[in-house]
């Protein structure tokens, strides 16, 4: 939209208390992705994005905007073309792909739209499969992993097959996957988009729990209620990435993240 | 607080997936459609069970040959008088004493020496030869039958089963006594139904008493049908062989013994003309089992093979189909830190232990074809343990063979690409 010219600044993040700042989670410098032409197509124009630890972030904007673009660069599982992007202070861009897997699965928990869970595996093997490859032992990964369903209510479920669970339970059930290596960086991607709107509300509200016990979240989402849970709103349209001062939190200085056209 | 450093050595980490946890997944992503592995390692099923059967079979069979090749026949070695370059002046190469000379040879059991007795050659009126158990009335036209000189180490060395009366002996071979057993088809034929009356068969007129009847024997069945006498006996009525019709010399040795008495037989009967005399000693086992692989075994083999490219077709195909719907778990799998060797690691335990279960079940099958048609021929089921071995690890090569490509094409799937729906 209206592109923002104030300069990145660096005051902001909310729970701010005293001199010690949270740390970055997300730090865009002049991140963006072309695909080599003819025409070269950019997907995602450079921009400059900072998310702090605990800060609650919803990624807004219509279909095919470059919403997708920005999720799988943030997720590490795409390479901007241009911009250096640190994640929880590594620095990705020149990291080899092998390490760039490594720091996604350990960092980040992916809850998809689709839920993506492995049918014919329990709810509880599926949560256990999140530790797959990072060689946790398997009696700790079952341990775990029962945690993180008690933890999203589904405790009951655990030995549930996905086809046997409602909508909702599917995603609580992805959402535990995703918390269960405690990653630093919840990255979730319509989450209620296949969900009606009381299973998404609930939804919503484990969300909430969550950042309340100080979880990172950026959610992509079209949809305006999703956005509304959040306490930052950042707009992608045709590629360009702009924050406005939402209406939720209006006392707190947002920081606008500077885009290079 | 993360400090930068700790971080940075986070980063610095890579993704590490187990064996056991490999091996894990494979299996339950098998078991995920048992209906459509099932079907899917039908093919190597086929194939190895079609090896397995083929070699078990072949395996089966040859040992059936072997087992014509038994006792009996590994114990018995033959010797003939071939005179060597003498034989047109020496018409018994056998020295007197040769049953004991061989007898002394580690393995042997029994040794005489034996040939067809001429009466009608030694006196040289036709008839002499004539066997009648009575001098008169309707019996004395006699029969025309074979007279075998042999030592007594013949008979013991023959096995013969006694219907009457006994063999004879050292005894009567150093006295050369005027004794016959005679085979129990011959008695009959003569009218000698019981040795109590003391009955004596004529030769050429001459008498001889039966001490013997044998109603079975070994080896040498033409005792059945003969009227057998010392052969110091025969030597003194009708003198040692005639020409054409030379002596031989029957071993019956321990199991095993055969071919090194064999070996040492010609030796030890004239040391000095070992040439005379040819060593007949039994057949090799070796030697009749390589003769039994022929071209029919080898066109079986070939159709197993054919069963097992088209096994591996099938795995190759239903895994690539497998990989193509299961994008999206790739996908996840990628975004929770699996590397892509991870994903190409899971596919090929995946196909090769769909291999490895076809192998296995295919052996399975073989071998109870195997064991079934040896029931049904009355055979003994032979299978070697080497084939049982090498059959499942032929399935397992199956299955990773046709995993690469699939596999390959699994790991090179964008995680973005996997992840959209």
């Amino acid at each position: 939209m209206t592109p923002n010219t104030a300069p990145s600044c660096a005051a902001d993040g909310p729970a701010e208390a005293g001199g010690s700042r949270p740390a970055t989670v997300v730090e865009f410098d002049g991140v963006g992705l072309t695909y080599p032409g003819p025409p070269p197509v950019a997907a995602l124009r450079p921009c400059s994005l900072t998310v702090r630890e605990g800060e609650y972030v919803a990624v807004v904007g219509p279909s095919g905007s470059g919403k997708s673009t920005f999720l799988n660069i943030v997720g590490l599982l795409d390479r901007p073309t241009e911009g250096t992007y640190v994640l929880d202070g590594a620095d990705t861009t020149a990291l080899p792909e092998a390490e760039l897997t490594a720091l996604r699965g350990s960092l980040i928990g992916f809850v998809f739209q689709a839920f993506h869970l492995i049918p014919h595996r329990t709810a509880l093997e599926n949560v256990a499969l999140a530790m797959l490859y990072s060689a946790v032992p398997a009696r700790e990964r079952v341990q775990r992993a029962r945690t993180a369903l008690e933890q999203v209510g589904l405790a009951h479920r655990a030995d549930s097959l996905p086809s046997r669970m409602s909508g909702g339970e599917r995603q609580r059930a992805a959402i535990a996957r995703a918390i269960v290596g405690r990653p630093r960086l919840l990255l979730c991607d319509e989450l209620t988009g296949n969900l009606d709107s009381a299973t998404a509300a609930s939804v919503l509200d484990l969300l909430d729990d969550l950042h309340a016990s100080g979880m990172t979240l950026v959610v992509i989402t079209h949809d305006p209620v999703v956005a509304a849970r959040a306490a930052r709103t950042i707009t992608i349209r045709d590629g360009v990435l702009s924050e406005a001062v939402t209406a939720g939190t209006p006392t707190e200085a947002r920081r606008l993240p500077e885009v290079l056209g | 607080m993360r400090g930068m450093r700790g971080r940075a050595g986070r980063g610095g980490r890579r993704s590490r997936l187990r064996a056991g946890d490999l091996v894990r997944e494979a299996l339950a992503g098998l078991l995920q459609r048992p209906g459509r592995s099932a079907l899917t390692a039908l093919g190597t099923v086929l194939g190895v069970g079609t090896f397995v059967a083929i070699l078990g079979l072949t395996a089966t069979a040859s040992s059936q040959i072997d087992a014509r090749f038994n006792a009996l026949s590994a114990t018995e070695v033959t010797v003939e008088d071939t005179g060597g370059d003498d034989a047109d002046h020496i018409t018994n190469s056998f020295p007197a004493d040769a049953p004991a000379r061989v007898g002394r040879l580690h393995g042997v059991e029994h040794a005489g020496v034996y040939w067809i007795a001429s009466p009608e050659a030694a006196s040289g009126s036709p008839g002499a030869g004539t066997v009648t158990s009575s001098p008169v009335g309707d019996l004395a036209a006699g029969e025309d039958v074979q007279v075998v000189a042999a030592t007594p180490g013949v008979l013991q060395a023959a096995g013969p089963g006694l219907a009457q009366g006994r063999i004879y002996d050292a005894y009567h071979q150093r006295n050369a006594a005027d004794v016959a057993v005679i085979g129990a088809g011959l008695a009959e034929r003569l009218g000698i139904l019981t040795l109590e009356t003391r009955p004596a068969v004529f030769i050429g007129g001459r008498p001889f008493t039966v001490i013997g009847i044998v109603d079975d024997v070994d080896r040498k069945e033409e005792l059945l049908l003969s009227v057998t006498v010392p052969s110091s006996t025969a030597m003194a009525h009708w003198g040692g062989p005639v020409r054409g019709e030379r002596a031989r010399m029957l071993i019956s040795t321990r199991l095993g013994a055969a071919t090194q008495v064999a070996r040492n037989a010609a030796t030890a009967l004239d040391p000095a003309h070992p040439e005379r005399f040819k060593v007949i000693p039994p057949p090799d086992p070796q030697m009749l089992r390589g003769g039994v692989s022929g071209d029919l075994d080898q066109l079986f083999l070939l159709l197993a093979g054919i069963c097992l490219v088209i096994g591996t077709v099938g795995i190759a195909n239903t895994t690539l189909v497998a990989v193509l719907e299961r994008t999206g778990e790739i996908g996840l799998r990628r975004a929770l830190g699996a590397r892509a060797r991870h994903i190409t690691a899971q596919f090929l335990t995946e196909s090769a232990a769909l291999g490895l279960l076809g192998g296995l079940v295919g052996t399975s099958i073989g071998t109870l074809v195997v064991v079934g048609v040896a029931v049904l021929r009355d055979w003994t089921a032979v299978i070697h343990p080497l084939t049982v071995v090498a059959a499942p690890v032929i399935g397992l090569a199956t299955g990773l063979l046709a995993g690469i490509h699939p596999a390959w094409k699994a790991s090179r799937i964008p995680p973005v690409e996997a992840l959209r729906r």
